[in-house]
């Protein structure tokens, strides 16, 4: 069973990472953690055709309710993460009424308007949102014993796992979609929603319903980044951090599952160890500017499609994969 | 046999042009009906308007005496009325298997939460039996695991109606479905064709090719410059004199 044996390794390596990390690279590794998530859930977006650029402050959606519904109704953590989630999914179902009327280009700037006219609603509304200077002191993950490990949630390697087994469930679920019926009448829409209409699809309920799931994701994503950092505010959940998000899945490659997730850990590791250490953190999204064109241009199929070919060269006789996307 | 499908006074405007004029016929159950005329005669439009791909301007098209007219393609689809695209619309990214799949989205409704469970597998094989059904059907079955794209064209125009018939419907529309096959091929599809009459699926059939509409039809609607010109059997149609003179003037200004 040697693919059982690699999967012991990775999570052997996963457990082992954070001890070989400084404070500060644990720190980011968590912030990979949810991220990986944040992208993944973006994917399934992408599955049918539209890019949105509102995925970002869907994930705040995930992080505000999850923060409030603490704070002001003392709902427990964990719990809460999982409301803001559904919170996250009932907004994009809300959203998805005028936006689904838009496709393509239009769908791209609507969902970009949809998204910067929640961020005026945090900064205007001071109550119960806090206004430009967002929710500070939120409860933090109570901690908890396993019997072998005790989580204390103030290192973040104990949250590292915490977040480590939350985000692997989550990508489980989400890989069972996509490698479903569901997943096959996605990529139908995508790629000719006359036809799949005409097999009696709708195509407008399967459009929300793939926005819905992938914004549930992006607010757990949210949700979990809140109760880590304990602050959060609308700045947090700009439009910066969503082109980080096209450039993760762009680099990566949106045909495979693991092209974004790709995409996210390698600019990360890239940023924080090459960047930090050249002292050229401040030029970040000049480097990532600069990555993307590149990768547009000299590797319009994503990192995935280099591992495609290692792949496939190593196992040559078997049967040839199919890219179902771009 | 008893009126099954009935159009009543259809009538599209684009700006304006109009591109069917009040057109009415009735498909029998059971039939196989022609849909006939030159090039720009109003057919796929007409085709259009029963899919509910368009809303009609004017006029009911009735499903056992419902009017569907005006529902979107994926209810009438549900109501058992099954089209193809003239021109070979498949999902290309996929496989031909892949494609009759979709083509099983009504029989076998896809669940999201029984598909992360795992709970859907006997729906899962189903599915894969009868679009394997559907495939065999249509003589695709050797080509199951090829892209679309890589296809040939007459496969292409067979995967087309694969997909439908995947479906189980009541009526297939059928738009220029020999376009691109050859004569062999043609002769093959047409006896699928009388298969599927057999089995009491309903046809209706717009195609070029006289011969082999004439050959299969029981009843053929003959249509130009969107109106209706003339309805009868293969041997009435294929004399009448203001069909052969609509072919003759369309074949002048369309050539
Ligand atoms: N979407 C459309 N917008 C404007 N005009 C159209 C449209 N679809 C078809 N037409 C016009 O309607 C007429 C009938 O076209 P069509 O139904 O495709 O003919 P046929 O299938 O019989 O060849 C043609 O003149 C065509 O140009
Ligand atoms: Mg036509």
């Amino acid at each position: 069973m040697p693919k059982f044996l690699i999967w012991v390794a990775v999570l052997a390596a996963l457990i082992a990472l954070p001890h070989g990390l400084s404070f500060s690279q644990q720190e980011i590794l968590v912030f990979l953690t949810i991220n990986v998530l944040l992208v993944a859930s973006y994917r399934l977006l992408t599955l049918t055709g539209e890019w949105s650029l509102a995925h970002v402050v869907i994930m705040g959606v995930g992080a505000y309710s999850s923060a409030l519904l603490t704070k002001k109704l003392g709902v427990y953590v964990p719990v809460s993460m999982l409301l803001g989630g559904v919170v996250a999914a009932l907004i994009a179902v809300l959203l998805s009424f005028p936006l689904f009327r838009m496709k393509g280009f239009y769908f791209l700037i609507g969902s970009f308007a949809a998204g910067e006219i929640i961020r005026l609603l945090w900064k205007r509304f001071r109550d119960p949102f806090g206004g430009a200077k967002g929710i500070k002191g939120i409860d933090p993950m109570p901690d908890f014993s396993i019997g072998f490990y005790q989580f204390d949630f103030f290192e973040p390697t104990s949250y590292y796992y915490f977040a480590g087994v939350i985000v692997a469930f989550c990508l489980w679920i989400l890989w069972r979609i996509e490698k479903s019926p569901v997943g096959l009448t996605f990529h139908a829409v995508h790629w000719q929603d006359k036809l799949a209409q005409a097999s009696g699809v709708n195509v407008r309920a399967y459009r929300t319903l793939a926005f819905a799931i992938a914004s549930g994701f992006a607010g757990i994503s949210g949700a979990l980044l809140a109760h880590y950092v304990g602050t959060i505010n609308p700045n947090a959940f700009d439009i910066d951090l969503m082109v980080f998000v096209l450039t993760w899945a762009i680099v990566g490659g949106t045909a495979t599952f693991y092209g974004p997730i790709l995409g996210c850990v390698v600019l990360t590791v890239l940023n924080e160890i090459v960047l930090r250490e050249l002292g050229l953190e401040q030029m970040r999204p000049l480097v990532y500017g600069a990555i993307m064109i590149l990768s547009i241009l000299f590797l319009p199929n994503g990192l995935e499609s280099i591992v495609q070919k290692l792949t496939k060269r190593r196992a040559a006789k078997s049967a040839p994969e199919r890219s179902p996307a771009e | 046999m008893t009126d099954f499908l009935e159009v009543k006074d259809l009538t599209m405007r684009f700006g304006g042009l109009t591109a069917v004029d009040s057109l009415s016929f009735k498909v029998a159950h059971g039939s196989i009906h022609g849909l006939i005329g030159p090039n720009g005669a109003g057919k796929t439009t007409t085709f259009n308007m029963i899919s509910g791909f368009y809303k009609p301007t004017e006029g009911q098209v009735l499903l056992r005496g419902e009017d569907i007219s005006g529902l979107q393609m994926h209810e009438v689809a549900r109501r058992g009325v099954v089209r193809t695209f003239q021109h070979s619309t498949l999902f290309a990214e996929l496989t031909v298997l892949e494609n009759a799949l979709v083509g099983t989205h009504m029989p076998f409704r896809p669940n999201i939460f029984a598909a992360i469970i795992g709970w859907d597998r006997e729906d899962r094989s189903g599915a894969e039996a009868r679009a394997k059904e559907a495939l065999e059907f249509f003589g695709l079955d050797h080509v199951m695991q090829e892209r679309v794209g890589d296809l040939s064209h007459g496969h292409q125009r067979a995967l087309g109606m694969a997909v439908a018939y995947a479906s189980h419907p009541d009526v297939i529309l059928l738009d220029e479905p020999f376009t691109g096959m050859n004569p062999e091929e043609t002769r093959q599809m047409m006896d699928l064709m009388e298969r599927l009459k057999a089995d009491g699926i309903t046809i209706l059939i717009v195609e070029h090719d006289m011969q082999a509409i004439m050959g299969l039809c029981d009843t053929i609607t003959c249509m130009s410059f969107g109106k209706f010109l003339a309805e009868g059997g293969p041997q009435e149609i294929r004399n009448h004199p203001a069909v052969i003179e609509a072919y003759l003037g369309g074949a002048r200004h369309v050539a």
